[in-house]
């Protein structure tokens, strides 16, 4: 029998998200605001598989998976995104890829 | 028992979670994802879904996060370079986390306690009946996104003729 309950699980998910919003907030290298937006989907999954938990039944374990495979291909094409943008720019820094404002 | 590993484990990710935010060196930070990736794994055992688990550590810290280490390492960008946080994002930091704290307070002081009841028993067996009957459909759907995905990153890791080699 598992004594912390839904609401601790869903708490932890709550912090790591706002972890991984802070993060995409502030930082300004793009490599690392990409592995904040996966803390934020790792938030997600975890809310999802409490939830399945506590429910009994399995569907939002199901779609677990579909976000692991979603992540994969999104992390994929973005960071082949970001070495082309670095290929043309020579810079990872959000505060210097700023040419679509001057 | 499990209360203690359920408090080790969620306190491993989120304390590696928020040097993930913190650190300079996007190296470090890649390497504080894996060990926040191993707590979020040990929390999942805890909810009785060892094969997300498995999986989670499969797919991030097999695949993702060394996409990241090599792409890091590739572009070989300069460490120490983030700037001081202006006031504006301090002000900004603190109201949030003032307006989510007081939100999870009144979220929770209003939702009624949860009992886990009888589980779905998460084998191996139950995940495949449920992906190949009621998810079949999206099943192929993501199927068919890694695909596109991958030749995406292969259209665009092509290398582009240059703006000055065209206009030659």
């Amino acid at each position: 029998m598992n004594p912390a309950g839904l609401d601790t699980y869903l708490a932890v998910s709550a912090l790591l998200f706002a972890l991984g919003f802070l993060g995409v907030l502030l930082r300004r290298n793009t490599l690392v605001i990409y592995m904040c937006l996966e803390l934020m989907l790792l938030a997600s999954t975890l809310a999802l598989v409490a939830f399945s938990k506590f429910q009994g039944t399995l569907d939002g374990a199901v779609f677990v998976f579909f976000i692991l495979t979603i992540a994969a291909a999104e992390v994929a094409v973005g960071l082949a995104i970001i070495v082309a943008l670095f290929r043309r720019r020579h810079t990872v820094s959000v505060e210097e890829l700023n040419h679509l404002k001057h | 028992m499990d209360n203690f590993l359920f408090l080790v484990f969620s306190l491993l990710t989120l304390v590696s979670a928020l040097l993930v935010v913190l650190n300079k060196n996007a190296v470090n930070a890649a390497m504080f994802l894996l060990v926040s990736l191993v707590g979020l794994a040990g929390l999942f055992v805890l909810l009785d879904a060892a094969l997300l688990a498995f999986v989670l550590l499969l797919v991030y810290a097999g695949a993702v996060v060394a996409l990241f280490l090599f792409i890091i390492m590739l572009l070989d960008t300069t460490p120490g370079t983030q700037k001081p946080f202006g006031k504006f994002s301090i002000a900004g930091a603190v109201l949030g986390g003032a307006l989510l704290f007081v939100g999870a307070h009144m979220v929770g002081r209003n939702a009624p306690k949860a009992e886990a009841v009888a589980p779905a028993v998460p084998t191996m067996k139950n995940y495949a009946e449920l992906l190949f009957t009621t998810y079949l459909l999206p099943v192929q759907v993501v199927g068919f996104m890694l695909l596109i995905a991958m030749l995406g990153v292969i259209v665009l890791s092509k290398k582009l003729a240059s703006p000055t080699e065209a206009a030659s």
